[in-house]
């Protein structure tokens, strides 16, 4: 009798096991399954960074019909490797890797895995079978802050950042622009987190940076915290990554946001067609991967008009962030008046424009 | 009122009864999480099983992390056999592999087979050397190694992110706090399919059962470990035995770092150990110390974790309720142990009347 229970939980158990294994992915042009895994570094409801992420998986699985996988709080360490390994077991043809500090394991297990695609966003590496993505959210930024100089009473706008990389630097540095573009006497204040992902911490050096008088908080950090620092202080913030109107809603005033969906599918149909090339994608406003979030009732007025003024301009091209000229923290001139900055200077920029209070260590 | 008296009387029997039942509350418990989660927790569990052994690769994944398990829990089972409270494997483990990149970093042009044992035996005097250091203040001074050794994890691991954030710092990252990557000579080979850190592991449960049953030193220990003061009524010079095998516990620990940066990471960084030095402590405590359980009990901790992150993917659950499920089996089992050591038992207890 109890030989016989034990055979039917196991037949019944692996009856359930096998009929949830049913649903299969639509296949690529060489009959093979198309699997998307995705890589996060913190978790999906972070509400920033991941959550814009996993937002863009759920348009690959709408828009597409594939299967997806992921993983979350996939620290940027040796462990990614084995979460690739572990996402091609479970059938994985294109896995997205969605933080900098995964470059150097991805583009070490893609020589393992020929067969496999990978893009890696942030980052600069390629290889045969490996891509680069990101987008120009240095308009969107730019734009924002042009929404901070207007607000700001003290003429000190805090800046909480995470690490000294020319990615966090770029976007200082077209925040400060936008910033002074509307009001030149206004200064940004950095502060340096080294850290994605990490709420406390985050909103610990938006709090220092408001005990320094600064009125408005913008941030290049994955999580809501500095907004929350600015909405206890009653003062106001710019966010990032995604809408954070609901974790902030008397000092949010817009942020610059990421649209990923778009180009998952575009990838993701590149590969059902077997037509997938690793590329390097940076793309701006004009393929809207990047957007200004829409303006709160916190912002100031006129901001709206002078927003959707420049706004405009860059959608025409007729408008770069990065046109001369500009000085650096020193008042050297770095571009001249006329030239704008090339890709290549923007990928490795490593110093502030004029108006950043703050230091990039270990130059 | 219920009384605790501490049993010896638990058989073979009665205890594999006891852990059974353990592990069964366990899962039956955490059914009705996966259910709210809105699972089956049949699939889950079959699932899980499944993405630990379930193929080639996936077994080979969960040996992969029991490595590193493996070697620490031998180290710190050694430390734990004098009674040494030695928490501090973590940092151990950080400073061996700390040790280990130094060499990688400076010398990368050396060939292999001088590389790779300079990096060990770096590793291991610099793991030893983090152990030997609450040794000694506990031999001379009698300070409380379990706070001490804790501690110094926390030393190591800012002295490591102070390396990746300034002195070691790739120049090529274009500022990404990372340290360099080593040279292909400073990479442990792989030998069939997994990296040779598993043959290390395997010698060293040998060497260690060896040591601490067959050989004199290891009866030191056990006698020490028992009853200082028998030890030195026998002639025992204790506080020698306690540094040297506090040294050895630690440069066991510096190996598995070693092992962890040159075959895993290939470089060295704070991510390096990812809780092993906490999660050893466990492994080696439910091993009874015992070298030959410590594999078993290692593998199959580790087919938890392999298991839980296939799962987290399989079923696309948060990775916190892959962990709570990991949390609430290892809470049955480890409260199991208190029922086996301890009987526990309702007496009628006669208050004397006034």
């Amino acid at each position: 009798m109890k030989k016989l229970t034990i055979i039917f939980t196991l037949v019944l158990s692996l009856a359930i096991a096998f009929s949830s294994c049913g649903k299969k992915s639509p296949k690529s042009a060489d009959g093979k399954e198309v699997v998307m895994g995705f890589i996060y570094v913190g978790p999906i409801g972070d509400g920033g960074w991941t959550y814009a992420h996993e937002q863009g998986r759920k348009y690959v699985e709408q828009e597409t019909g594939i299967r997806t996988i992921f993983k979350e709080s996939v620290p940027e360490g040796a462990e990614v490797k084995e979460v690739v390994r572990n996402m091609i077991d479970q059938g994985a043809t294109i896995i997205a890797a969605t933080s900098f500090g995964y470059m150097d394991y991805i583009e070490e297990i893609a020589k393992e895995y020929p067969n496999v695609k990978f893009i890696h966003c942030s980052g600069y590496k390629m290889g045969p079978n490996m891509g680069n993505y990101f987008g120009r959210i240095e308009q969107p930024r730019y734009l924002s802050g042009i929404v901070a100089g207007m607000k700001t009473k003290t003429n000190k706008i805090g800046y909480v950042a995470a690490f000294e990389i020319p990615e966090v630097i770029r976007g200082i540095n077209a925040f400060t622009l936008g910033v002074r573009s509307v009001n030149p006497k206004a200064e940004v204040h950095v502060r340096w987190t080294h850290t994605w992902y990490d709420p406390a911490r985050e909103k610990e050096a938006a709090k220092a940076l408001l005990d320094e008088k600064c009125d408005v908080i913008a941030q290049h950090q994955d999580t809501a915290g500095p907004q929350q620092a600015a909405e206890e202080r009653g003062v106001f913030s710019i966010g990032y990554n995604s809408d954070m109107s609901k974790m902030a809603p008397k000092a949010y005033m817009t942020a610059p946001i990421w649209n990923w969906g778009p180009y998952y599918v575009d990838q993701v149909k590149k590969v059902m067609a077997g037509t997938w090339k690793p590329e390097s994608y940076w793309e701006g406003m004009n393929a809207d991967i990047v957007r200004l979030a829409p303006l709160t009732k916190n912002a100031p007025d006129g901001a709206e008009a002078k927003v959707e003024e420049i706004k405009k301009k860059i959608l025409a091209g007729t408008f770069n962030v990065f046109s001369g000229p500009i000085k650096d923290q020193k008042g050297k001139v770095r571009v001249p008046a006329g030239a704008v900055m090339s890709d290549e200077e923007q990928l490795s920029c490593n110093w502030f424009v004029e108006g950043v209070v703050g230091t990039i260590k270990g130059k | 009122m219920i009384k605790m008296s501490a049993r010896s009387d638990c058989s073979k029997r009665e205890a594999t009864l006891i852990r059974t039942l353990a592990v069964v509350f366990a899962l039956v418990t955490v059914s009705f999480f996966i259910m709210i989660l809105g699972h089956n927790p049949i699939s889950v569990y079959i699932s899980m099983m499944d993405g630990a052994f379930g193929t080639g690769y996936r077994l080979l994944e969960t040996l992969r992390k029991s490595v590193p398990l493996i070697i620490t829990s031998i180290g710190i089972s050694l430390a734990f056999r004098l009674k040494f409270w030695n928490i501090g494997a973590e940092g151990q483990i950080m400073m061996g592999a700390m040790g280990a990149a130094f060499i990688a970093l400076n010398f990368p042009q050396l060939p292999a087979i001088i590389l790779l044992p300079l990096m060990a035996f770096t590793a291991m005097i610099s793991g030893g050397i983090w152990g030997l250091i609450p040794a000694y203040f506990k031999a001379r001074w009698k300070t409380n190694e379990t706070i001490f050794t804790l501690m110094m994890n926390y030393i190591a691991l800012k002295f490591i992110t102070y390396l990746q954030y300034g002195p070691w710092k790739d120049p090529a990252a274009l500022g990404f706090p990372k340290i360099p990557n080593f040279s292909q000579n400073a990479v442990l080979p792989d030998i069939f399919g997994l990296h040779a850190g598993w043959v290390i592991a395997i010698i060293l449960v040998i060497l260690s059962h060896i040591f601490i049953n067959y050989t004199q030193p290891g009866y030191e220990i056990e006698v020490v470990g028992g009853s200082e003061n028998t030890g030195r009524y026998a002639g025992m010079n204790v506080n020698k035995i306690i540094i040297l095998t506090i040294f050895a516990s630690g440069s066991i620990c510096g190996l598995s770092g070693m092992i962890e940066a040159s075959g895993v990471n290939r470089t060295l960084s704070v991510e390096i150990t990812r809780g092993v030095g906490y999660t050893a402590i466990i492994t080696s405590w439910l091993s009874y110390l015992k070298a030959p359980v410590i594999p078993i009990v290692c593998i199959l901790f580790a087919s938890m974790i392999q298991g839980g992150t296939f799962i987290q993917m399989a079923f696309q659950i948060p990775q916190s309720a892959a962990q709570i499920l990991q949390g609430a089996i290892l809470f049955f089992v480890l409260g199991s142990e208190f029922f086996i050591r301890y009987k526990i038992s309702f007496v009628k207890q006669n208050i004397p009347e006034a």
